[in-house]
């Protein structure tokens, strides 16, 4: 019944959506078309919203500079509400009634691998906002993505571990995907970098309190330094309840802890706790030799100035996405989609929100651990670390 | 050794008074309706948020506090008065599903009024720990302790030294005869679901600078209140605090001496042992058919 609702107001709303394209296609008869669905509202709407803004905002500029090839760029973007059976169903409109040149979208991880066979049937270039890297491991030829996996944080992680000479861990996750995976991605790459986990905590669901958890780390023989792999607000609480038990050793979490609700959170707990994050989020204290901090910069005070609204890191994929489209366009010199597809797959330096792209016909994602930064909360604020 | 202990323990009484307070609001409506309302854990989120929001107004904390726990009194009030009294006549089961429907609405206002965000409240005092025995203890367990106590003589006062909880009692026995007895039970279940959402409001906010407050926050605590209130008897408040210490003090226990992956298993596979061996719980009235 719910579902029929729910079906019923996806189908109104159709038409009203197409309408608005069909307006917008007839004022642009042949501009490029860049389609996208993302998940504006629903559960993942705060990472939707902002990809939304961020792609109008950079639509509307390249218009006002002459569009990509000469043409001007239209952008046809729907709300898949954090749905992947409506992902589909958008996806769908997307390559066969809006005929668009290239999708850039798919906020969640579960948006994404529904539309997969989708796009590769259909042979559309599809840049993913998503996070996991199933997306692009194995290698699917048509689908790309923007987003730093868990698998490159904790790679970042264990580089600055063993920077300081940190190889025995204990490790404490939540049981949501985001933490089984990058779980599942640490005990993975240990062995590659010299890591021992001495200890393998996890936490449930919706628990208030992870002390037994953390005492049995602290106790452990030879512990030298903790991670966190989590989400939400048990991030804040572990680090409280960090404190609490008097834990001195090193604490990192994951870049899933880069916001400032960590630190409000945790009253104070947060102070000193490390972890790798996009470079946006420090980008007034990036080095002038750094060459993101030109690129990040003016994101953030575009985006700032027109929304009135703080950055965050998930605008920057959209960003990112979008610009690697419509440079891999204006150096196929059209919109034929195997030539956009292979241009893609050609990015080379591309100087993003996220970091410095170089994708291959083995990766599709061109990030590796270096795109991270490492951050340490000190004053209630992200102090950058190096 | 004993630290380690101690400290489990610790972590165990907080979070099973938590439990104990959520399962007294299971156990208060049930006693009079024989409904377990599925929105308690929303009650406990409510209270919470709504602490956030007027501290953000800048007002002290005990009155953000006492005016929080009226929102969410008049909440359940509310609850009783829009959506359970006009389908009273209707199966328990029905009513059942109702609260189940009005914990999704609620927990959807939330995510409307106050966003998604997670929230923090500060302790009532300090946030330093006692060290007792090398384990650290908070100043809010302190607090979280004796609210409970408090709690608990004050239900203790009420059903047994007043006309209205004696009332709420007889309800509770026999609904029918009550109301032929001159009571009026209509008022009775809008004073139970009032007492039940105080209950819960006055956890939410004792446990929101341990816990930090969400709209989702409500969900695992309701369901582990429910737990707590099977374990120790539907229906009998002193069962429902029993249970809850005791699902809390296995759970952190597990999770210290046998293995975190098994902590929730191992909760309510005590829960499934008692009620296999006393099907109405360690407390709960014995049933027994009268031929």
């Amino acid at each position: 019944m719910f579902k029929k609702i729910l079906t019923g107001l996806g189908r109104s709303a159709l038409p009203v959506l197409a309408a608005f394209g069909l307006i917008a296609g007839a004022q642009a008869a042949d501009g490029v078309k860049i389609g996208s669905f993302l998940a504006v509202t629903g559960g993942a709407s705060f990472l939707g919203d902002p990809e939304k803004k961020t792609l109008e905002m950079y639509v509307e500029q390249i218009n006002k500079n002459g569009g990509v090839l000469g043409k001007p760029v239209e952008l046809i973007v729907y709300d898949s509400a954090t749905s992947p059976k409506d992902a589909v169903t958008f996806v769908k409109r997307l390559i066969e009634e809006d005929e668009v040149d290239v999708i850039v979208g798919g906020t969640t991880t579960g948006e994404t691998m529904a539309v997969i066979n989708e796009v590769q049937d259909a042979g559309m270039p599809f840049i993913s906002l998503a996070g996991a890297g199933v997306i692009v491991d194995p290698v699917k030829k048509w689908v790309f993505k923007t987003p730093h996996t868990d698998g490159l944080a904790v790679e970042k992680i264990f580089i600055d571990m063993k920077e300081n000479g940190l190889t025995k861990v204990g490790v404490l996750s939540g049981s949501g995907g985001f933490d089984q995976s990058c779980h599942g991605n640490v005990l993975k790459l240990a062995p590659k970098y010299g890591i021992e986990i001495v200890a393998d905590e996890t936490h449930g669901k919706g628990d208030t309190d992870m002390t037994p958890q953390l005492t049995k780390i602290k106790n452990t023989p030879g512990v030298q330094a903790f991670l966190y792999c989590g989400f939400g607000a048990p991030t804040s609480i572990v680090a409280k309840n960090y404190k609490q038990i008097g834990m001195t050793i090193p604490h990192y979490q994951t870049h899933g802890s880069a916001s400032q609700k960590f630190i409000d959170g945790a009253d104070g707990a947060a102070e000193g706790v490390r972890l790798p994050a996009a470079a946006l989020l420090v980008v007034d204290q990036l080095p002038a030799s750094n060459p993101q901090k030109k690129v990040a910069g003016d994101y953030k005070n575009a985006y700032e100035t027109r929304y009135k609204d703080q950055i965050s890191t998930f605008g920057g994929h959209a960003y990112d996405g979008l610009f690697i489209a419509v440079e891999a366009i204006e150096r196929a010199g059209s919109t034929d989609k195997e030539k956009v597809r292979e241009e893609i797959e050609k990015t080379k330096n591309f100087i993003g929100a996220d970091g410095i792209f170089n994708m291959s016909p083995t990766d599709h994602l061109g990030l590796g651990p270096d795109s991270f930064v490492m951050v340490e909360v000190s004053d209630g604020t992200w102090k950058l670390l190096k | 050794m004993l630290a380690e202990f101690l400290q489990f323990l610790f972590s165990g009484v907080t979070v099973g008074a938590t439990y104990a307070l959520v399962g007294l609001g299971f156990s208060i409506i049930y006693n009079s309706s024989h409904v377990i309302n599925f929105a308690q854990g929303e009650f406990v989120m409510i209270a919470g948020m709504s602490t956030v929001s007027l501290l953000a107004l800048g007002l002290p904390m005990p009155i953000a506090i006492l005016i929080a726990v009226m929102i969410t009194t008049a909440v359940g009030l509310l609850l009783e008065k829009l959506a359970v009294e006009p389908a009273r006549d209707a199966s328990i089961v029905t009513l059942i599903i109702i609260t189940i429907g009005a914990s999704i609405f609620l927990r959807g206002a939330a995510e409307v009024i106050w966003g998604r965000d997670f929230h923090s409240v500060p302790p009532f005092t300090t946030n330093d720990p006692i060290l007792v025995g090398g384990a650290a203890l908070l100043p809010q367990t302190v607090w979280i302790v004796l609210a409970t106590l408090v709690i608990i003589a004050g239900l203790w006062w009420f059903f047994n030294r007043t006309l209205t909880g004696k009332a709420m009692l007889a309800t509770a026995y026999n609904p029918m005869v009550s109301r032929l007895m001159g009571i009026n039970t209509k008022f009775i279940l809008s004073l139970s679901f009032g007492l039940a959402a105080m209950l819960g409001g006055t956890a939410g906010i004792l446990i929101a600078p341990i816990s930090l407050t969400y709209p989702s926050v409500g969900v695992m605590l309701g369901l582990k209140g429910f737990c707590a209130a099977i374990l120790g008897g539907l229906g009998n408040p002193m069962g429902a605090i029993a249970g809850g210490l005791i699902v809390g003090v296995s759970e952190a226990m597990t999770a210290g001496y046998i293995s975190s992956a098994y902590k929730d298993a191992v909760a309510f596979i005590i829960i499934l042992a008692v009620l296999i061996v006393i099907p109405s719980g360690l407390f709960g009235a014995r049933g027994t058919e009268r031929v």
